[in-house]
């Protein structure tokens, strides 16, 4: 049978033969299960007990939960405070690194660092910085100026940006190493032109660094919007007694899936709001993509 | 789904029967509780005894952190993986019973008569029937902790016996720095630990309410009484001056534990884990009463019950190991090593612990303590933390506040009790 095979019909199944791991494996673990979660979506299931059809019932329950809605708005809070700047940030880091070269390496190992650390231990961390006097370092060198403390964490208004630089400065060593990497691969002559022709280094900037740089800054932009979305290891852990709180003022997405699923025990309407979040999540890379795609 | 169930449980047995067939008769049963210093500490005694009298029996002890245990309880026990006896909240056993996840003690072995006439009327939550479900070892009540030192420090003879003297004497306890901020609470606040209790059961009786109606299908603290003891709770921190912080130190415990707080309301399962604490010299007296000498307390507990895993001779293991749990002397070694009190009066209203210095304000106030039948304790609690924060960080009246906790708890006790 395989004697009789051309050439290329023998690649087709030696390429197939080893595909078919990872295929299986992408098959049981990521497509089953996500094909499972939105069937489950239009259930209702608690774990236990059977699962029922409830049709839209979780949708329209989605729909008409002012939780959802506040939470729907975090999430883009976190992404859109979160992703410009996480990569302002990062660039200036990135641009002015590259040009020191006096203890460059240690530095950039120390902007890395964050990165390297687990999330749960540096949300304990800054949980401690954040706390009140007597135990929080922030408030009390605060109240050593004799300046009252600030609610950093038990305020509405003030706990998700507190949430969020945290998670912004554990990105940041990552996306200042690929901003450095996508600095390196611009060609030195297009530098060399520009200082013959004597132009400025802003218009150096504007001109050939970040049109250059295109590629890096989608890739970054994605990647982190993805990851602001997603965020929930620093929400949980700051504010475990709490979760997603005060008042669901820091709760995202993900922490309301994880409440809605693992607490209330709920897997329909955590399984919708799954649904919802993909979906979130598509629609903003595919808009990312398409708005940062070069002509 | 049943029967999914079963094979999945004879799957898990024929598996485990061959891991363990070189074991010969030993039959092995798995304990399951959340991990709590002493609470683990003290099973181990309680194995230990049991296996020295059941030799043919050993029993293995799993706990991982309270956060995850009823998830993974959940998951196991369908899966036919997870323990044999398991401990749970007594609030959660609608929910394992109609899953199917626990099965009715042996009326032979646990007879129901005895039982009600043994043990507090509280237990009798866990009867259907002529069968019990489930049996606690320990209940459990709340007191007031406060740190014998600042007392001396600043002068404080003795305790408070009245809500009023609890006020003055926080305030007396009260240290600000320079830039007014509190360096030192009068006594612990926070919703998210036991203060949900205090305030549902406590502070809403004592100021003439009766938190629940129907029982506790209905919620009945959207009224005078319920504003009353809402307000003197939020005076705690937001009046003039303010004798505490939502939040102090993070968490009420460590706060108290450090040192940095005159008072504390906690239960009795606190004892255990204040007692090693360097440098702190601690006290604890009765819940305050109210100016007509009322008193009021929230008493709760954990039961064992057997799950639906354990069949043949592991269920007899099973039986003959609740049989052990429940008796007077395990309950004296759970006393002695957690401080939860016994679950039966015989052992635990002697005199001796009655007048316990540490344990009699517990066993005392079990007399006058009411138990929340919860349909979602964590969610319920929830609802009051958010209460607070309403008025706290919002500048929201009080008494809207209370009203709209009490509209979402009274749904989600609707939604509960529908199906």
């Amino acid at each position: 049978m395989y004697q009789k095979l051309t050439i290329r019909q023998k690649q087709i199944v030696w390429a197939w033969a080893f595909l078919a791991v990872p295929v299986l494996f992408y098959c049981v673990i990521r497509f089953y299960p996500t094909a499972n979660a939105m069937l489950i979506s239009f259930q209702d299931w608690n774990l236990l007990g059977d699962r029922t059809w409830a049709g839209f019932e979780n949708y329209q329950k989605l729909w008409n939960d002012p939780v959802f809605w506040k939470v729907f708005r975090n999430t883009f809070v976190y992404l859109l405070l979160g992703t410009p700047v996480s990569l302002v940030l990062s660039f200036v880091i990135a641009y002015h690194l590259d040009k020191l070269r006096f203890m460059h390496g240690f530095l950039r190992m120390l902007y890395f660092l964050p990165f390297m650390t687990s999330a749960v231990a540096m949300a304990w961390v800054w949980r401690w910085f954040y706390q009140d006097v007597p135990i929080g370092l922030f408030n009390n060198i605060l109240a050593g100026f004799g300046i009252p403390q600030i609610s950093f964490l038990n305020s509405t208004t003030n706990a998700l940006p507190a949430v969020l630089a945290p998670a912004v400065w554990a990105g940041l060593g990552f996306q200042v190493i690929i901003f450095m990497a996508g600095l390196r691969a611009i060609p030195t002559s297009y530098y060399e032109a520009a200082k013959i022709d004597g132009v400025g280094w802003f218009t150096v900037l504007t001109q050939i660094t970040l049109p250059l740089l295109r590629p890096t800054i989608i890739f970054i932009v994605v990647f982190s919007s993805i990851g602001f979305l997603r965020i929930f290891d620093h929400v949980f852990n700051m504010t475990t007694n709490n979760p997603g709180g005060p008042l669901n003022s820091t709760k995202p997405l993900v922490l309301m899936i994880y409440d809605t699923a693992f607490n209330g025990f709920d897997m329909g309407y955590a399984a919708a709001q799954t649904v919802v979040l993909f979906t979130i999540l598509l629609i903003v890379s595919l808009i990312q993509l398409r708005l940062l795609r070069s002509e | 789904m049943k029967t999914h169930f079963r094979r999945l449980a004879l799957a898990g047995l024929t598996t485990s029967a061959v891991l363990f067939s070189s074991a010969a008769s030993a039959v092995e049963i798995e304990y399951w509780q959340y991990f709590f210093d002493a609470r683990v500490e003290a099973m181990e005694t309680l194995i230990k005894n049991f296996e020295a009298a059941n030799p043919d029996i050993t029993v293995k002890m799993t706990h991982f952190p309270y956060a995850d245990y009823r998830t993974k309880v959940a998951a196991a026990i369908p899966a036919g993986e997870g323990p044999d006896v398991v401990q749970l909240f007594y609030g959660w056993l609608n929910d394992y019973v109609d899953a199917e996840l626990i099965q009715p003690l042996p009326a032979d072995s646990f007879p129901a008569d005895k039982i009600d006439a043994e043990f507090f009327p509280m237990v009798q939550a866990m009867k259907d029937g002529d069968a019990y479900w489930a049996l606690p070892t320990a209940v459990r009540s709340l007191a007031l902790f406060y740190n014998q030192r600042l007392f001396d420090e600043a002068g404080i003879g003795s305790p408070p016996e009245t809500l009023d003297e609890l006020m003055e004497v926080a305030r007396a306890l009260t240290k600000t720095d320079a830039a007014g901020n509190i360096t030192q609470v009068g006594i612990t606040a926070g919703m998210t630990a036991q203060d949900h209790h205090w305030w549902r059961e406590g502070l809403v009786r004592q100021f003439g309410g009766e938190p629940y109606a129907d029982d506790y299908k209905t919620v009945n603290y959207n009224n005078e009484a319920g504003v009353a003891a809402l307000g003197f709770y939020t005076d705690m921190f937001l009046g003039d001056p303010p004798v505490t912080a939502i939040g102090f130190m993070d968490e009420p415990q460590a706060a108290f534990k450090a040192g940095r707080a005159g008072m504390h309301i906690d239960g009795s399962f606190r004892i255990g884990s204040l007692n090693g604490t360097r440098g702190l010299k601690w006290g604890v007296t009765e819940l305050p009463a109210n100016a007509d000498g009322t008193r009021s307390n929230y008493s709760s507990y954990w039961v064992n019950a057997i799950t639906t895993k354990a069949e043949g001779e592991k269920y007899d293991a099973s039986v003959k190991f609740m049989e052990y749990v429940t008796s007077d002397e395990a309950m004296q070694i759970w006393l002695d090593v957690v401080g939860e009190l016994p679950a039966k009066p015989s052992v635990g209203l002697t005199d001796a612990n009655k007048n316990d210095e540490t344990f009699g304000p517990f066993i005392r106030g079990l007399a006058y303590a009411n138990t929340t039948k919860f349909a979602n304790e964590s969610d319920q609690r929830q609802l009051m933390v958010e209460m607070v924060e309403r008025i706290q960080l919002e500048n929201m009246d009080p008494a809207e506040s209370l009203a709209i906790a009490a509209e979402a708890e009274q749904k989600l006790l609707d939604e509960y009790y529908a199906d």
